[in-house]
C-alpha cells in the first residue's frame, strides 16, 4: 500500500490503479497461457464450445444468485432448490417405454407441463425465503440456510421411496435430452442449443437489471434500502419478488440439467450454490450488495469453467483444483475490498 | 528551543481524476490556539485534513509537525504522533462501555490480562479534568451525540493529542451542549493542545478563534487574526462575491388551504396533539430544541413512522399516507434529516440519485429510456446548480452541498405538491444555502408549499410565512415569521420541558 501512496506521479497512479481493478483477469489471462503452453491443443473451437455448453446452465443460476447478492442477500438454497426441481420434474419426463418408471401410469407429457410444475414449485419456495428475509427480519444466511435443509429433507422423501428406492431417475425422454446436447447449424458452425438459451437469459436478464424499475430498484435496496425505502420503493416487495424470481430462475436451470445429465437423484445440483455465488465475487459482485452487472457474472462465470475444463484437459489433481479455485475467489475478494476499503 | 508553529502544512496540493481539489494550500496552526478552517463546502477543508491524516496522499507540498516532516500513513499512526480528529460522524462501539471505547487498542494491561482498574481511574482522572460528566461504565449507546463528542475529545486526550481537529463539531449540540464543548475546548487551549475547528457557525468561530484561516475552491485565501477579520468579510472571501443578504426576497402570495392536520400524533407515544394548515404558496416553519420531536412530525405525515389519533386533509379529503410510497403519490415528498443514512446512494452515479424516487417519468414501452434520463438529469444539473464534472460519477464524490442539491432535485422530479424538508441545509455552506432559499423561493412561487424544520432560529425566521414552535412532543405555539421574535420562539421551546 506503501508503494502506491508515495507514487506522485499521476500517471503510474492511474496504471496502478487500472492493474488493481483488473489483476483478476490478468491471472486468468496467465493462467490460461500457461494451459496452452503445455497443451496446445487446448485452443481449439472444440473446447471453446463445451467451455460455453457447459457454463451455459452455471451462467443462469449464477445470474440467479447474482440478484439475491445485489439486494444484500445470499442464497444458500440455490443448489437444493436445483435438486428438488430436478428429482420433480425429471419424475415427469420419463419416456413410457422405460422400465423403472416413477409413475408408471403417468402419460408422456409435453415438456412444458413439468417446467411449469417445478417453476411454480421453485417459486413458492422462493417466496418462502423472500418473505422471511423481507418481513420477519431472518438474515438471509439463516433463512437460506433453513430453506436449503428442508428443500433436501423435501427432494429426499419424494425422490427416495418404494418401488425403487434411492435409485437415479432415469430414461429421461430425448424430446428434452435432445434440446440438451443437440447442436443447431447457423451457417458453417453447430451451436448448442443450451449456448442459445443461456444467451436469451442472459439478454433477458440485462435488460431486467438495467433498463426497468425492478432493476433500478434492485440496485437502490443494495445500495441504501432505508434511502430506497424513503423514495416510494416498496423495499419488501421487491425482496419477495428477487427471491421468487432467482427460484424460478433455478428451475429452469433444474431441467436443463436433467436433460444434460440425463438422470437426475437427490444430489443433483450438490454445491452449485457455492459456484454460483464464487462466480458473482470473481465476476465483481459486492457481497455488501448494490454493486455487480450481468456482463461481470457471465465473466465470472466463464473464469471458473476455463479453469476447471483447462486444468482438467492438462490433466491436473481434481484436488489441485480446489485450491486454484480457493485462491481465485479469496484473491477476487481481496481484490474487492482494497476496491471499496480505500476510495483514492 | 519551541517552535513558532505547532503543524505547518505547507504548500499541500492534491489532484482526483478531473478535479484538483488542493491547490497549494498552506495552513499553519500556532500552540496552544484555536485555529479556524472555513470555506464552503467542497473548498477542500476535509480533503486537507484527510491529507493530514493519511487517508488521501497529498501530491504536493510537505506537512511539517513540531518542526519535523511527517507524513502519517493513516488516522492510526496520525494519534499514535498526538495528532487526532474529532469525526463529525463519530466511530464508537456502541455495545461496550465509555472507557473501553477511549482505551480501544491500547488497553492497560496487568501480566496478560486487561486492567479494568486503571482502566475506570484513568479515564475518571481524565473526565474529572476536563469537567465530563459521564460515567465511564455505561455503555457508549447510551449516550446523548454531545456525550459521546464529549468522550471523543477525552479519548484525544488520553492520547496525549497535541493537535486536535474537530470537524463541525457543533451541528447536532444544543446552545447548552455547545457551550460545554466551548468550556472544554479552554481547558484544552491551557493544557497547551491546540484545535483546529472546522465550521459554518459563524458566531462560533468569532467566540473561540484565535486565528481564522479561509479557503475556497480548493485554494488558501486568507489567514487572519480573529481580530482582524469579521463576517461579512469572511463570508465575502467564502463566496469569492457579495452576499448582500443571507435570506432571499421574495414575494408572498398565499393562495388557498391544501393541508390541514388536527390533534395528530403517533401510535406510540412520541407527540401528540399536532394542529396546523398549509396553504398553497406558503413556508410553514417547525421550531423547537432537539428531542423536540419535530422531524417525527414530518416523517408520520409521509408516512415513515405510523399515525396513531388525529386527521390529515388534504386538498379537502381525508387521507392516510401509510408508507412514503403512498405519500409520493398523494404529492408529498420528503428530503430527510440524515443524508448519509437515508438519503444518498453513495455507491450509485449522480444520475441514478436524481431519478430513483420517479421512475415513471422515463418509462418507455415497459422499459426505461437512456436518453430522457440523461436529458432530464443533465437539466436538473444545470437547474440545482451542482458541481459535478458528469452525471455518471458517484455521489459520494460529490461535496455535502452538492449531494444535498441532488436530494432535494430528486424530490422535485416527483413533482411534489407539498414539500417537507428536515434541516435541509445542515452542515452546508453559505453559498450553497442561499441557492437552496432561493429555491425553495421559485417553488412557492409555483403556488407549492414547503415545511421546513430547522435547528437555525435566525433561517426560520428568514425564510418562513409561519412558524410552529414544537416542546417535548407538544405543540407549543403558532407564530408569524414577521412579527415575531427568536425569543418568543425560545420561550416556547421550553414550555413543557
Amino acid at each position: 500500500m506503501g508503494v502506491i501512496k508515495k507514487s506522485s506521479n499521476e500517471k503510474s497512479q492511474s496504471l496502478k490503479q487500472i492493474l488493481t481493478d483488473k489483476i483478476i483477469y490478468i491471472v486468468l489471462l496467465v493462467l490460461i497461457i500457461a494451459i496452452v503452453c503445455i497443451e496446445p491443443r487446448f485452443l481449439s473451437i472444440a473446447n471453446f464450445k463445451n467451455i460455453l455448453a457447459q457454463s451455459s446452465t452455471r451462467i443462469i443460476i449464477a445470474l440467479a444468485a447474482g440478484m439475491v447478492l445485489m439486494v444484500r442477500g445470499c442464497d444458500l438454497s440455490a443448489g437444493r432448490m436445483i435438486g428438488l426441481a430436478a428429482v420433480v420434474s425429471a419424475s415427469m419426463l420419463q419416456t413410457a417405454s422405460y422400465a423403472y418408471r416413477m409413475y408408471p401410469k403417468l402419460p408422456e407429457l409435453p415438456i412444458i407441463v413439468p417446467i411449469l410444475v417445478v417453476v411454480i414449485l421453485c417459486a413458492v419456495f422462493g417466496s418462502i425465503s423472500g418473505i422471511c428475509v423481507a418481513f420477519l427480519k431472518v438474515p438471509p444466511i439463516i433463512a437460506t440456510l433453513a430453506m436449503q435443509l428442508i428443500l433436501y429433507g423435501a427432494s429426499s422423501i419424494y425422490f427416495d421411496r418404494e418401488p425403487y428406492g434411492a435409485q437415479p431417475i432415469g430414461g429421461i425422454t430425448s424430446r428434452l435430452t435432445n434440446i440438451c446436447i443437440r447442436n443447431i447449424k447457423l451457417g458453417p458452425v453447430q451451436i448448442p442449443y443450451l449456448i442459445i438459451i443461456a444467451a436469451v437469459v442472459v439478454l433477458v436478464m440485462w435488460i431486467l437489471w438495467n433498463k426497468t424499475k425492478f432493476g433500478k430498484y434492485m440496485y437502490a435496496i443494495g445500495g441504501n434500502p432505508e434511502a430506497a425505502q424513503v423514495s416510494g420503493v416498496n423495499v419488501n416487495q421487491i425482496l419477495v419478488c428477487v427471491y421468487s424470481l432467482a427460484a424460478i430462475m433455478y428451475a429452469i436451470a433444474a431441467v436443463l440439467e436433467v436433460g444434460r445429465i440425463g438422470s437426475a437423484s437427490n444430489t443433483t445440483g450438490n454445491g452449485y450454490e457455492m459456484d454460483a455465488i464464487a462466480s458473482c465475487v470473481v465476476g465483481g459482485v459486492s457481497m455488501s450488495g448494490g454493486i455487480g452487472s450481468v456482463g461481470g457474472i457471465v465473466i465470472g462465470v466463464l473464469i471458473f469453467t476455463v479453469i476447471n475444463y483447462g486444468l482438467s484437459f492438462i490433466g491436473v489433481n481434481m484436488y489441485w483444483q480446489y485450491i486454484v479455485k480457493g485462491l481465485i475467489i479469496a484473491l477476487a475478494v481481496i481484490i474487492d475490498m482494497r476496491k471499496f476499503a480505500k476510495r483514492q | 528551543m519551541a517552535q513558532e508553529y505547532i503543524l505547518e502544512m505547507l504548500n499541500i496540493s492534491k489532484s482526483f481524476p478531473g478535479v484538483k481539489a488542493l491547490d497549494d494550500v498552506t495552513l499553519k496552526v500556532k500552540p496552544a490556539t484555536v485555529h479556524s478552517l472555513m470555506g464552503e463546502n467542497g473548498a477542500g477543508k476535509s480533503t486537507l485534513m484527510k491529507c493530514l491524516f493519511g487517508i488521501y496522499s497529498h501530491d504536493e507540498g510537505k506537512i511539517l509537525f513540531d518542526g519535523k516532516e511527517i507524513n502519517f500513513e493513516n488516522p492510526a499512526e496520525a494519534l499514535k504522533n498526538h495528532v487526532s480528529m474529532v469525526h463529525q460522524e463519530l466511530n464508537q462501539v456502541l455495545d461496550r462501555s465509555v472507557m473501553e471505547n477511549i482505551w480501544l487498542g491500547r488497553y492497560p494491561m496487568k501480566g496478560c490480562f486487561v486492567d479494568e482498574q486503571t482502566m475506570y481511574s484513568e479515564t475518571k482522572r481524565i473526565f474529572d479534568e476536563l469537567d465530563i460528566n459521564v460515567d465511564p461504565k455505561i455503555k457508549a449507546g447510551a449516550l446523548q451525540v454531545a456525550q459521546r463528542q464529549m468522550v471523543e475529545i477525552a479519548k484525544a486526550v488520553s492520547c496525549d493529542a497535541r493537535i486536535i481537529v474537530m470537524d463541525e463539531p457543533t451541528s447536532s449540540l444544543t446552545e447548552n451542549e455547545v457551550e460545554h464543548l466551548f468550556v472544554i475546548i479552554e481547558k484544552l487551549k491551557q493544557k497547551g493542545v491546540s484545535v483546529i475547528y472546522i465550521s459554518h457557525k459563524m458566531e462560533e468561530i468569532f467566540k473561540i478563534s484565535n486565528e481564522i484561516t479561509v479557503m475556497r475552491d480548493g485554494k488558501w485565501v486568507i489567514t487572519q487574526d480573529k481580530a482582524d477579520l469579521n463576517a461579512d468579510l469572511i463570508i465575502k472571501m467564502m463566496v469569492g462575491r457579495d452576499l448582500t443578504e443571507r435570506y432571499p426576497k421574495r414575494t408572498i402570495k398565499i393562495g388557498d388551504e391544501i393541508l390541514k392536520v388536527t390533534n395528530l400524533g403517533t401510535a406510540k407515544p412520541v407527540f401528540k396533539g399536532i394542529n396546523f394548515e398549509l396553504h398553497k404558496g406558503e413556508i410553514l416553519g417547525i421550531a423547537g430544541l432537539v428531542g423536540a420531536k419535530r422531524t417525527e412530525v414530518l416523517e408520520t405525515i409521509f408516512g415513515i413512522r405510523e399515525k396513531g389519533e388525529g386527521e390529515i386533509i388534504y386538498n379537502g379529503k381525508k387521507i392516510n399516507n401509510r408508507n412514503p410510497k403512498e405519500a409520493l403519490k398523494n404529492g408529498f415528498a420528503m428530503l430527510t434529516e440524515e443524508r448519509r443514512k437515508d438519503g444518498i446512494f453513495t455507491d450509485l452515479s449522480v444520475s441514478f440519485n436524481f431519478i430513483i424516487a420517479n421512475l415513471n417519468l422515463y418509462m418507455q414501452h415497459g422499459l426505461l429510456n437512456e436518453q430522457k434520463i440523461s436529458q432530464v438529469v443533465n437539466e436538473s444539473i444545470r437547474k440545482m446548480h451542482v458541481k459535478t464534472s458528469s452525471d455518471k460519477i458517484k455521489i459520494g464524490n460529490l461535496s455535502g452541498g452538492n449531494q444535498q442539491k441532488v436530494i432535494l432535485g430528486r424530490w422535485l422530479l416527483t413533482n411534489p405538491n407539498i414539500l417537507l424538508l428536515d434541516e435541509p441545509t445542515r452542515g452546508i455552506d453559505v453559498g450553497a444555502k442561499y441557492e437552496i432559499y432561493q429555491l425553495m423561493n421559485q417553488l412557492v412561487s409555483e403556488g407549492k408549499s414547503i415545511i421546513i424544520v430547522s435547528s437555525e432560529m435566525s433561517e426560520l425566521l428568514g425564510v418562513c410565512d409561519r412558524i410552529l414552535v414544537m416542546s417535548n412532543g407538544h405543540q407549543s405555539g403558532i407564530f408569524d415569521a414577521s412579527s415575531t421574535t427568536q425569543y418568543q420562539i425560545m420561550e416556547a421551546s421550553a414550555k413543557y420541558i
